[in-house]
């Protein structure tokens, strides 16, 4: 099982795969992931099997022909039932987790997007901006606020969370963390017309020291 | 009579006209059904070939082989023409070639309304290719977005052949739904009970209603949209009060019903063909009905999961996850029946079965990735990403496709009356199997690997070559097997083998007829005991071409059938069809000018064309009817039944009924919209409200008293034998009212350019006018029928359709003022 886990998580690598988390939110999506791709595989499994053996007249145990019990109320009903409420709870509990909160020590930040760029400011040095450019502290949650002056965009860094929509008007709110100081690629990830293709950018996550002389006006 | 003479006389009568040109005229489900999956085959044929320069383009890094210009063009048409000229045509063209025969009956319930669908699906069908071949088709993606889609961002005419094209294409999918809608419940062969329909015509039914209520927010957003675009109503710009998240909000309001809306006829399909390829009879029929009733409610609160990252609140999305999760029980509960099917009969490995169990491999791994997207926080990670892509192909092609090719080899004998010859059907289906998968299981593969939807190209670093070279080449072993399934389709029409009637020995009613199916489909209408009739009493087509049946007398020369109950299937009137017309196609085209002169901008020509399909439309209806009382008609088997003109329930009442759901739907959705905007919307409140006018309210409240009290007096006073007239002048009077009514309210109105309040007023305000103009032109249309004579105490049919339509057009009248004018009056 590791092993094949191993090969499949290195092909599954590359700087933009969120098979390969760089911050907690990524993280625990990609346990969600292999949560659900084994029991997916296995469920699949099943009902092949399930197909196969139709043909096998000897396999079948006459008291289940044509039963609506087992094959509608057992397999149709309860078994997605059971499978899907349990999932479902997963998914509501890490999705709670990952939403920005008060109290975490959290740094904010604003992203501003347009065909095709992006602009970065910051609530800890004002009047900075970076365009394409993101830094932001390691190991410490960081919300940014997302928007837009054209189009709908969405901003994504695959490596450290999932996505949020840039949207005209609104302002959405996404907690990203990166555990350790590196640059994480980043992309628009909202068909925005011809300039789409190239239309990314960089997070860049500093230590301690690097992220206060940043703020202080160094790169 | 011998049977041989019967079926001359009756094919004399149900004949289209010989020759190509006979196509152009043709009002019979036969024709028209193989017409629409003709041409759906046709852009299944062109989507595939947009989808072999996508994968072309894709196969390797940097590639030169199209700009993001022509590439934008390249997946936004493959999207729309897979979806609404491929997949929804070829729904219709099966269930309204197939329902007929499968009910027992000999026509839908308004044939020229299938050719009406027809030649618009195929005019508007016809724009979007123009489009391409001149390269400015739509590129905005086949969602379309705004602001993206706005005038600002695409200044070019290519959203607007989207917008309009796809709304004229839009008019086949809701006159086939009205048509099935009210067929299967009206046009069965008598006996057949609910409980005794085959199971296809209940998944049409319920796909049918779905289409109803799906489609109107849709062709909503499509019309508001080309408002923002051609006249500056601002319903989506942000600076002007509109909001681009509303356009998502009504295109998936749409857009996941649409999904089932496909997948349902797919199940159908499956759930007809599978008993019959392992002999034996459906397990658990009522919970299969049930399955499918409930998906399709459920669909219908899922549209949000395609909008998990557009910053709805955690919670909001939660009941929309939960509902995503739960559409796959009434899924599982149909593939459980389905594998229980196989279990309790013997299963056979003939063509359309390899299909279905390409379906069950394929579907089953779409559904589980589907359960996967719908929970919210992995949807964050791959939302516009090739899983998705890949994800929604598997349930497309797996629910769609395959099954789909399942009927074309499952009734190709009965179109045809042949069965093949060369056998290339078995190693196109492994080519199509393997390369679906190839292409497919490694786009998930890549999209887990970072790489967006809708690039056009991508660099060597990103690491992905290798994965989109294996999935470039499995899309071409697809294409090649799918090509092989067409020159299979072709020698078959070509080569003469004779086919035994009934090849597979199945039980339902379509395999009763001769082969190739007649015009008329049965020579006298079968009364139905059970669901397979055919394994009860295997000499039925025998005694039905022998004239045992119902309606077996051609003597009339008219093209007959019958109208049963709902429930029980008791035949009730007597039907005499319109024959052979150019109506449909002249129609549709003036139908077209409209579309186009809004697409060219050449607005003198719309009014013109309006004027032109009203005239078109009174002539349509004017064709039918008689001018002396009929009397009750015999229709063998020593029943008589009143003819359609004679009742209180003609098929025009029904098909009104279904069509007002599909426009209360559009008008649920406008005022959805109105509160959307109004609570979500940045710039609102609006600068000003618009002042409520005392004068509208009375002559409204006068118009709706005058209008429903003329209505109930029209049919009363008619069947006292004291006339319609008074009544109907009545009525008019009362249109007239709720006309001025909504003409004060909109002259009180802000201006609809300046702010996205004004243009959601002008909206309410026009959609009301265009109603109560309606009801008046009914009313007067009945005015001129009493006066030439189709009207008397007796065929009073007509005169019970008008007050459908004046009742809708007060009620919906009323919520207009209310929603105008409560807002101003509580501030």
């Amino acid at each position: 099982m590791s092993v094949t886990t191993g090969i499949v998580l290195s092909g599954c690598a590359g700087p933009l795969s969120p098979l390969e988390p760089g911050g907690p939110a990524a993280r625990s999506i990609a346990t969600l992931w292999w949560v659900m791709l084994t029991a997916s595989v296995a469920i699949f499994a099943l009902v092949m099997v399930l197909v196969a053996l139709a043909w096998r007249a000897a396999a079948k145990p006459a008291a289940q022909n044509g039963s609506e019990q087992v094959w509608i109320m057992g397999l149709g009903l309860a078994f997605p039932v059971a499978v899907l409420l349990s999932l479902l709870a997963y998914g509501l509990w890490l999705g709670e987790r990952l939403l920005p909160r008060d109290g975490a020590d959290a740094a904010s930040v604003q992203a501003e997007a347009r065909r095709w760029s992006w602009a970065f400011s910051y609530d800890d040095a004002p009047g900075r901006i970076t365009e394409d450019v993101l830094h932001i502290p390691a190991g410490r949650p960081v919300d940014v606020a997302i928007t837009t002056v054209d189009v709908i965009h969405s901003f994504w860094v695959p490596r450290l969370a999932g996505k949020l929509d840039a949207i005209p008007g609104h302002v959405n709110v996404l907690r990203i963390e990166a555990d350790v100081p590196g640059t994480y690629a980043g992309l628009s990830s909202e068909f925005s017309g011809p300039g789409y293709d190239r239309h990314a950018f960089t997070v860049v996550a500093h230590g301690p020291d690097d992220w206060q002389a940043f703020l202080e006006g160094g790169e | 009579m011998k049977a041989l003479t019967r079926h001359r006389r009756l094919a004399a009568i149900w004949s289209s006209r010989p020759g190509w040109r006979g196509w152009l005229s043709t009002v019979n489900h036969n024709d028209v059904g193989l017409m629409f999956l003709v041409t759906a085959f046709f852009y299944f044929l062109v989507g595939g070939i947009l989808a072999m320069l996508i994968r072309a383009q894709l196969a390797t890094p940097h590639s030169a082989f199209a700009g993001p210009e022509v590439y934008s063009q390249f997946f936004t048409m493959h999207g729309t023409i897979m979806m609404f000229l491929f997949a929804i045509p070829a729904i219709e063209g099966l269930a309204i070639y197939l329902l007929p025969k499968m009910l027992g009956t000999r026509d839908l319930a308004y044939p020229r309304l299938t050719a009406y669908g027809f030649w618009c699906y195929f005019f508007g069908g016809a724009m979007l290719l123009v489009a391409l071949l001149f390269g400015i088709a739509p590129d905005g993606g086949w969602f379309m977005y705004p602001p993206l889609t706005g005038k600002i961002h695409s200044p070019g005419i290519n959203t607007d052949f989207w917008l309009i094209g796809i709304t004229f294409v839009e008019i086949s999918a809701i006159s086939a739904a009205v048509e099935l809608t009210v067929s299967i419940l009206k046009y069965r062969a008598p006996g057949m009970s609910l409980g005794r329909m085959p199971i296809f015509a209940w998944y049409i039914l319920v796909t049918a209603l779905m289409i109803l209520t799906g489609f109107p927010p849709l062709i909503l957003g499509s019309i508001l949209l080309e408002l923002e675009r051609a006249f500056g109503l601002p319903f989506f710009q942000l600076e002007l009060g509109g909001d681009s998240l509303l356009w998502q909000h009504l295109f998936w309001l749409f857009g996941h019903p649409e999904v089932y809306i496909i997948f349902l006829p797919a199940a159908g399909v499956i759930s007809t063909i599978l008993p019959v390829m392992a002999s034996t009879t459906l397990l658990g029929y009522r919970w299969v009905v049930a399955a499918a009733v409930a998906l399709a409610i459920l669909s219908f609160g899922l549209w949000v999961h395609h909008m998990f990252t557009t910053g709805i609140p955690h919670m909001g999305l939660a009941f929309f996850s939960a509902a995503s999760t739960l559409v796959a029980i009434p899924t599982a509960v149909q593939v459980f029946a389905w594998i229980g099917t196989m279990w309790k009969g013997t299963p056979r490995l003939h063509l359309p079965m390899l299909h279905i169990l390409g379906f069950f491999a394929t579907f089953v791994i779409g559904g589980l990735t589907g359960v996967m997207v719908a929970v919210v926080p992995f949807d964050w990670q791959v939302h516009d990403t090739a899983f998705v892509t890949a994800h929604l192909h598997y349930v497309l092609f797996g629910g769609f496709v395959f099954p789909i090719l399942a009927a074309v080899y499952y009734w190709l004998p009965l179109v045809s009356g042949r069965k093949r010859y060369f056998r290339l059907g078995e190693v196109a289906f492994a080519l199509i199997f393997t390369g679906f998968h190839a292409t497919f299981l490694a786009m998930h593969w890549v999209g887990l690997m970072g790489q967006r939807r809708r690039i056009s190209t991508y660099a060597p670093e990103d690491g992905w070559t290798a994965i989109n070279l294996i999935s470039s080449v499995g899309g071409f072993v697809l294409a090649f097997g799918l090509a092989m399934v067409l020159v299979e389709v072709v020698l078959h029409a070509v080569v003469r083998h004779h086919s035994a009637r009934n090849p597979w020995r199945a039980g339902t009613l379509e395999w009763a007829t001769t082969m190739p199916a007649p015009a008329y489909n049965f020579a006298s209408l079968p009364h139905v005991d059970s669901r397979e009739p055919l394994w009860d009493d295997p000499g039925l087509p025998v005694r039905l071409a022998r004239g045992e049946g119902y309606l077996g007398d051609p003597a009339s020369g008219r093209r007959e059938t019958l109208m049963v109950d709902v429930a029980t299937g008791v035949p009730e009137q007597h039907v005499v069809y319109p024959t052979n017309t150019h109506l449909p196609i002249v129609l549709a085209a003036v139908t077209g000018l409209f579309f186009l002169s809004i697409l060219i901008k050449v607005f003198w020509l719309t009014p013109v064309a309006v004027a032109g399909v009203v005239a078109l439309g009174w002539l349509w209806v004017w064709r039918l009817g008689s001018r002396n009382d009929l009397g009750e008609q015999p229709i063998g088997r020593d029943l008589r039944v009143p003819n359609i003109a004679e009742s209180d329930r003609p098929p025009g009442w029904w098909g009104s009924a279904f069509l007002l759901v599909a426009d209360g739907t559009l008008f649920g959705s406008l005022l959805f919209g109105y509160a959307f905007l109004w609570t979500v919307a940045p710039g609102w409140p609006p600068p000003a409200f618009a002042n409520p006018s005392p004068f509208a309210l009375v002559a409204a409240s006068a118009g709706a008293a005058l209008g429903i009290a003329g209505g109930v007096f029209s049919i009363r006073n008619n069947r006292d034998g004291k006339g319609p007239v008074p009544g109907l002048l009545m009525a008019l009077g009362g249109m007239l009212g709720l006309g001025v009514a909504l003409m004060v309210f909109l002259a009180g109105a802000p201006s609809p350019s300046s702010h996205a309040y004004g243009a959601t007023l002008w909206v309410l305000g026009s959609y009301g006018l265009l109603h109560a103009v309606l009801a008046g032109l009914m009313l007067a249309f009945l005015l001129s029928r009493h006066r030439a004579g189709y009207i008397s105490s007796r065929r009073r049919a007509e005169l019970a359709i008008a007050p459908v339509w004046i009742g809708y057009a007060c009620v919906t009248t009323a919520l207009i003022l209310l929603a105008a004018y409560l807002p101003g009056l509580a501030t």
